[in-house]
C-alpha cells in the first residue's frame, strides 16, 4: 500500500508534465493542423537554455525561468511559426509532419554536435527534505511538479475560455475558414498558439530536467509521450490531453514497478492502439468530421 | 512510359548492373545496401505515395523479413523460405496495422504506424529466446542454389539485383493494373473515389499490405548483407529514413525512390568524416525541401526539362 501510494504520486508528477507538452501538442494541431513531430525537442532545446542561464552564466533561479520562457517563445514560437509553419500551412498535413521530422533532427543533433553529447546534470529546484505521512515517503519535488503544473494548465484554460483571445483561438480552432470570414486574423491567432506552446513546453522542461537529466536525445522519448497522451485522451480536447498524460505517466509508472520494467514503454502503446481501433477519437475526444 | 523514359531507365538499370562488381568491397557494399533500400522505398512510395497513406513503421516490416531469414537460416532451412515466410508475415500484420486506415484520418494512422515500430523494437529487443534479446543474431547465412553459392559479395550483389528487378517489374505491374489507379484515385480525392466506386476499404488496407511486403523483402534482403542483425537496425529513426527517401526522391512518382535510395545511401557514406554534421545539414536539406520542392528530386527533373521545352503529360504523374 505504502509503494502503491508513492507509485501513485511518481505517476501523477510524471504524468502531469506529459499533460503540458500533450496540451501544448493539441492546442497546435487545433489551431493549425500542425502534428508537431518537434514536440519533443520543444522541451529539450528550453532544458538547455535553462542549463545555459543557471549554470553559465549564473543567473538566479527566477531570472533564468523567465529568460529560457522568453527564449523559447522567441526561437520555438514566432520564429518557427514564421519560417516554417505559415509557409507550409495551405499545403496540408503531410509536408508540415516531414518538415517538423527535419526540425526534430536538427535540433536534437545541433545540440549534439555544437554544445555537448553528454548528458548533463540539472539541480534540483525543490532540495527539501521529502514529506512523510506514517511511512510513505514523498519527495518534495513531485509534488511541486503536480502543483506547477497544475497552475499553468489552469491558468491556460482560464486565458482560453475567459478572454476574448481565448474565445477567438477557439473559433480559429472550430473552424479556420469561417473564423478569417468573421474577421479574425488567423494567422496571428496561429503564432499566439505556437507562442503559447512554446511556453508550456519550456515550462515542462524545466520540471522534468531534474528527472530525465538534460540530454541532446530525451526529446524522442519526451515526443513520443505527447502523442500517446494526445492520442488516447483526444487529439481535440484540452481536457482530453491532460487526462491523457496523466492516464501515460500512471501506466508507465505502475507497469513499470508491477508488472514489466524492459516493457515498460509498452503498456501506454497497447492502450493506444487499443484506443485507436475501439475510439479513434480518444476516450475524452469529440469525432471530428469525416474529411479526406 | 515514354519511349525516352524507357531507354532512361534501362540504361540505369545496365549501368546499376556492372559499375558495382568492379568497386572495392567497401563500395560494393554500399551499392548491395542501396539496392536494399531501393525495394524498401518502392514498397513505402506505393503506400505513401500513391494511395497516400503515411507509415512510420516501415522499418519494423522490414525486421519480419529479416528475422525470418536469419532465424530461419540458424535451423538451416533455405533463405528463400525465409524471404517469403518474412513477406508473407510483413504481408499479414501490414493487414493489421492497415485496417485502422479504414476508420482514421492520417494523423492517427501516422501514430498507429509509429507505435507499431515501437512494439515490434520492444519485442525484439526482450524475446530473447527467439531474436537474440539485444545481442541480435550473427552469422545469417546468404543464399545458396544447390552447388551455386551467392557467398561471395559480387554474387550476393548480383543476388540482390535479381530481386530488385523482381520487386520494380511487379510494382510497375501494380502501378498500370487498375489497382494504381485505384490508389491514384484515393490519394487525389476519398471522398470522389468513393463515389466513383472504388471500393476504398479493400484497396487501402491492400496499399498498406503490399507496402508492407516490400519491407519485409527488403528486411530478407537486408539481413545477410552484412551477416549481423540487432533490434536496433529497426527504429523508429530507420524509418523516418526511409520516409525521406521517398519524399526526397519524389512522393508518388515511379523514378522517386531510385533517386532516394541513391541520395539518402550514398550521401551519408561521403560525408561520412562529419556524422553528426551530415545529419544537421541532412535536416535542414528536408526542411528546405518541404519549403522549396515539395514535388521531390524528380520534381526539380520534371522542371528542368519543361524549361528546355520537351514538356508533355506523362502518365503515372497529375
Amino acid at each position: 500500500m505504502t509503494d502503491f501510494v508513492q507509485l501513485l504520486v511518481a505517476g501523477v508528477a510524471i504524468g502531469s508534465i506529459y499533460a503540458m507538452t500533450a496540451i501544448g501538442f493539441v492546442l497546435l494541431w487545433q489551431t493549425s493542423g500542425t502534428i508537431n513531430f518537434a514536440q519533443g525537442e520543444f522541451v529539450v532545446l528550453p532544458a538547455f537554455t535553462m542549463v545555459l542561464f543557471l549554470i553559465v552564466f549564473r543567473l538566479p533561479f527566477a531570472a533564468a525561468l523567465l529568460g529560457t520562457v522568453l527564449v523559447s517563445m522567441l526561437l520555438l514560437g514566432v520564429l518557427v511559426h514564421k519560417v516554417l509553419v505559415a509557409r507550409l500551412l495551405r499545403m496540408g498535413v503531410l509536408p508540415l509532419v516531414i518538415a517538423t521530422i527535419g526540425l526534430s533532427l536538427f535540433i536534437r543533433y545541433s545540440l549534439q554536435q555544437f554544445w555537448t553529447a553528454q548528458a548533463l546534470p540539472f539541480p534540483s529546484l525543490f532540495a527539501r527534505a521529502p514529506i512523510r505521512l506514517g511511512t510513505i515517503v514523498l519527495p518534495w519535488e513531485e509534488l511541486m511538479n503536480v502543483l506547477f503544473a497544475g497552475a499553468v494548465i489552469g491558468a491556460l484554460q482560464l486565458f482560453i475560455t475567459r478572454t476574448k483571445l481565448g474565445w477567438a483561438m477557439q473559433a480559429v480552432a472550430q473552424n479556420r475558414t469561417l473564423a478569417e470570414v468573421l474577421g479574425l486574423e488567423v494567422s496571428r491567432l496561429v503564432t499566439l498558439t505556437f507562442v503559447l506552446n512554446a511556453a508550456l513546453t519550456a515550462v515542462a522542461a524545466v520540471l522534468i530536467a531534474p528527472v530525465y537529466l538534460v540530454k541532446y536525445d530525451i526529446g524522442v522519448a519526451l515526443g513520443l509521450k505527447a502523442f500517446y497522451a494526445a492520442i488516447i485522451g483526444g487529439f481535440n480536447q484540452i481536457r482530453g490531453a491532460l487526462l491523457g498524460g496523466l492516464l501515460v505517466g500512471l501506466v508507465e509508472t505502475l507497469s513499470g514497478a508491477y508488472i514489466s520494467g524492459p516493457f515498460r514503454d509498452a503498456f501506454a502503446l497497447a492502450i493506444l492502439i487499443a484506443v485507436l481501433l475501439l475510439k479513434p477519437e480518444g476516450l475524452w475526444g469529440v469525432k471530428e468530421e469525416w474529411s479526406s | 512510359m515514354t519511349g525516352t523514359r524507357r531507354t532512361v531507365l534501362a540504361a540505369a538499370l545496365v549501368v546499376c548492373v556492372l559499375a558495382p562488381l568492379a568497386f572495392e568491397q567497401y563500395k560494393l557494399y554500399v551499392a548491395s545496401l542501396t539496392l536494399v533500400y531501393l525495394v524498401l522505398a518502392i514498397g513505402l512510395n506505393l503506400t505513401l505515395g500513391y494511395a497516400g497513406q503515411i507509415s512510420l513503421g516501415h522499418a519494423a516490416f522490414m525486421a519480419f523479413g529479416a528475422y525470418a531469414v536469419a532465424i530461419l537460416g540458424q535451423r538451416g532451412l533455405p533463405f528463400e523460405l525465409g524471404l517469403g515466410l518474412g513477406g508473407a508475415l510483413a504481408f499479414g500484420w501490414g493487414l493489421v496495422v492497415g485496417f485502422p486506415a479504414l476508420k482514421v484520418k492520417h494523423h492517427y494512422l501516422a501514430m498507429v504506424t509509429l507505435g507499431f515500430n515501437i512494439i515490434v523494437f520492444l519485442v525484439l529487443r526482450n524475446w530473447e529466446g527467439l531474436t537474440g534479446g539485444s545481442f541480435g543474431i550473427s552469422g545469417v547465412a546468404r543464399p545458396a542454389w544447390g552447388p551455386i553459392s551467392f557467398a561471395s559479395d559480387r554474387a550476393y550483389y548480383l543476388y540482390i539485383l535479381g530481386w530488385a528487378a523482381v520487386v520494380v517489374a511487379s510494382a510497375y505491374w501494380i502501378l498500370s493494373s487498375r489497382w494504381g489507379r485505384a490508389f491514384r484515385a484515393i490519394r487525389e480525392n476519398e471522398m470522389r473515389a468513393a463515389v466513383v466506386g472504388v471500393s476504398l476499404r479493400a484497396y487501402k488496407v491492400m496499399a498498406f499490405a503490399i507496402g508492407a511486403a516490400y519491407a519485409g523483402i527488403g528486411g530478407a534482403l537486408f539481413a545477410p548483407l552484412l551477416g549481423y542483425i540487432d533490434p536496433g537496425a529497426f527504429t523508429l529513426d530507420r524509418s523516418i529514413q526511409f520516409l525521406m527517401m521517398v519524399v526526397m526522391g519524389g512522393l508518388g512518382r515511379f523514378e522517386g525512390p531510385f533517386i532516394g535510395a541513391v541520395v539518402v545511401t550514398v550521401l551519408p557514406e561521403i560525408l561520412r568524416a562529419s556524422e553528426g554534421l551530415y545529419l544537421i545539414i541532412y535536416a535542414l536539406a528536408v526542411m528546405l525541401m518541404m519549403l522549396f520542392m515539395p514535388k521531390g528530386l524528380v520534381g526539380l527533373w520534371d522542371r528542368a526539362v519543361t524549361r528546355l521545352g520537351r514538356a508533355r503529360v506523362m502518365p503515372g504523374t497529375r
